[in-house]
């Protein structure tokens, strides 16, 4: 047996594996061909039955002739009057989530950078919230929100700030923001480890450098710290904002939309038009328009992942 | 230069309190999944329950029935652990052999065929949801196991691709160089000596992608209908709307499906900054 490999081995030795590039790109398609099966036997016809879907008039789940309308669906989006205030939602929820998951980021990943004791502690404390289903999130800040018997009201009452109960979820203005809250509660701890990441690729002689120049603390991090972490930055940001305009989840376990529609966001919103008003047409050329601005903020990022290589290889 | 003892202070006392503001929801979340329900709908909070109890956890692991919504729990425990391991399983094994042709290999449309996976990952779910709600339908798979592995094998094999690609790129490339002076054949040096050797990587990328599957939600939720094939995320959204004021029931279905992947996080906690440099930072 064992001589049988040894030969093997002497055999294949001898006539080296061809490495020209037809060879190459063989192996290639060889290793990339189970995952392009997986993903795009799933995907494609989804992805174009979708697109074909949004040029009809589609109005219910069951197959039939439906009337063909071209890109009327689209047009018709920006005459939806519901569109409107839905579209404001989505970009102030991602406006404001992504704002405060940045500014609480970085501060917490200075935090954890510092010479704290018990390092890993803190951070095994930070990883928490992320690694919580988002689900579970949105029913457990439901629950602390709760204006009978919420933890919320319980703490304003026991701290004396407040003793009348808030519904938090009660008007729509405020709903949203309590959801935003929520949301950034959690997603501030991916924020720490992507900004962290990106602190520890600062070398420390830059601070000492500085130091020796008499640059205060907080100059330091204006002039230092944040212009070396742009590129860190920069792409949690971008992804952030991809997640917060996708957002989903968190509404509907939190407020289903309301009160009235006023955490409503644009997938939700496409969401409810094709499964509770069977437009699936009008749903699918909705759908396309989040693909198409997804994609928009997708290249951007790709673009800084590009420069920022670049930058790292000067 | 030693930092002062007025700034350590400082930052012990702001960690201090950065710990009390995320560990409060979850010792709120154990709490309230202990407390009897008289102590939860009680105009005053009780932060310490005065008769804490085991009852709802009982209920989740010894009842039995269709009907009876605690033991919904278990099983969609049972479903989310089954759908999310295979899911796991089968992406990190295509996208670690499909990954290293991304790093290491020159082909045609290398750049065009990453991106059109990449571009799969991010497209938003609601966009697929229909046509591909339709297609499980007729293939007999709509409230199974198996539709939902295949759905979310789609989306986590891209970011299998991509984060393992980016490992290999940071492993040294002499070590397949040596290997096939050697005499081993391309995928001789990629079983035999990177594989082993990427083992920190896979682990990473397999939790990463374990978590997305666990949290994945809106696909369940329209795909799945029973017992047979629900996932705890959709288990507690619908207890959520139904029974609002079971919120002690809620929170113990909440801790049950919280255990897994924060024992995941912190086990990889360590890894979990590499991961995300090699995975996104970098490129």
């Amino acid at each position: 047996m064992s001589t049988g490999t040894t030969l093997g081995r002497l055999r294949r030795r001898r006539r080296r594996p061809s490495s020209g590039p037809a060879s190459e790109a063989r192996f290639a398609l060889t290793l990339l061909l189970p995952a392009a099966v997986v993903v795009f036997g799933v995907v494609l016809y989804p992805v174009v039955r979708t697109f074909v879907v949004s040029l009809y008039d589609v109005n219910s789940p069951m197959a039939g002739a439906y009337p063909f309308v071209g890109l009327h669906n689209y047009v018709r989006v920006f005459s939806d009057s519901g569109f409107y205030p839905v579209l404001g939602h989505t970009l102030y929820f991602t406006l404001l989530s992504t704002f405060l998951e940045l500014s609480l980021g970085i501060a917490v990943a200075l935090l954890l950078n510092a010479p704290l004791k018990a390092r890993w502690l803190w951070r095994s404390i930070v990883v928490l919230p992320w690694a919580l289903p988002t689900i579970v999130n949105g029913a457990l800040w439901r629950w602390i929100y709760n204006g009978q018997y919420g933890a919320l009201n319980g703490l304003l009452d026991t701290l004396g700030i407040s003793h009348t109960p808030h519904q938090w979820l009660g008007s729509p203005f405020l709903a949203l923001n309590m959801v935003i809250l929520a949301d950034v509660w959690k997603n501030t701890s991916i924020v720490v480890f992507f900004i962290l990441a990106g602190l520890q690729t600062i070398p420390d002689d830059v601070y000492e450098a500085a130091r020796i120049d008499g640059a205060g603390a907080w100059r330091g991090f204006w002039r230092i710290t944040l212009p070396l972490l742009a590129p860190s930055i920069a792409v949690v940001l971008i992804l952030r904002t991809i997640e917060a305009f996708k957002v989903f989840d968190i509404i509907y376990v939190m407020t289903g939309g309301g009160p009235a529609s006023g955490t409503q966001t644009i997938a939700f919103y496409t969401y409810l038009q094709a499964f509770s008003n069977q437009l699936f047409g009008y749903g699918a050329a909705l759908a396309y328009l989040i693909v198409i601005a997804v994609f928009a903020l997708a290249m951007v990022y790709l673009r800084i992942l590009r420069q920022g290589r670049m930058a790292g290889v000067q | 230069m030693r930092p002062s003892r007025r700034f350590l202070i400082g930052i012990h006392v702001a960690a201090v309190v950065m710990a009390l503001v995320i560990l409060a929801p979850f010792a709120w979340l154990i709490i309230s999944s202990i407390s009897p329900s008289r102590e939860l709908l009680s105009p005053h909070p009780h932060w310490i329950p005065s008769h804490p109890t085991l009852e709802r956890y009982r209920q989740i692991f010894g009842g039995s029935g269709a009907d009876n919504v605690a033991a919904n729990f278990r099983l969609a425990m049972g479903n989310s652990l089954i759908v999310a391991t295979l899911t796991t399983l089968i992406s990190l094994a295509v996208g670690t052999v499909g990954g290293y042709a991304f790093a290491r290999l020159r082909f045609p449309l290398r750049r065009t065929s990453l991106f059109a996976f990449l571009a799969i990952y991010m497209l938003p779910p609601i966009a697929l949801v229909i046509p591909l709600y339709l297609a499980l339908a007729n293939l007999g798979l709509l409230d199974t196991k198996t539709g939902l592995v295949v759905t979310y094998c789609s989306i986590v094999t891209p970011f299998c691709l991509w984060t393992m690609s980016n490992y290999y790129l940071s492993m040294p490339p002499d070590l397949e160089e040596a290997a096939r002076v050697d005499g081993c054949t391309r995928l001789g040096a990629l079983v035999r000596v990177i594989l082993p050797l990427a083992r920190p990587g896979l682990l990473t990328t397999g939790m990463f992608g374990f978590l997305l599957a666990w949290d994945e939600f809106l696909y369940a939720l329209i795909f799945t209908s029973t017992t047979n094939a629900k996932t705890i995320p959709v288990a507690i959204a619908e207890f959520t709307g139904k029974y609002s004021s079971d919120f002690g029931l809620i929170a113990a279905g909440g801790v049950l499906a919280a255990v897994p992947p924060l024992i995941l996080a912190l086990l990889f906690q360590r890894y979990i900054v590499g991961g995300l440099t090699s995975g996104a930072v970098k490129g």
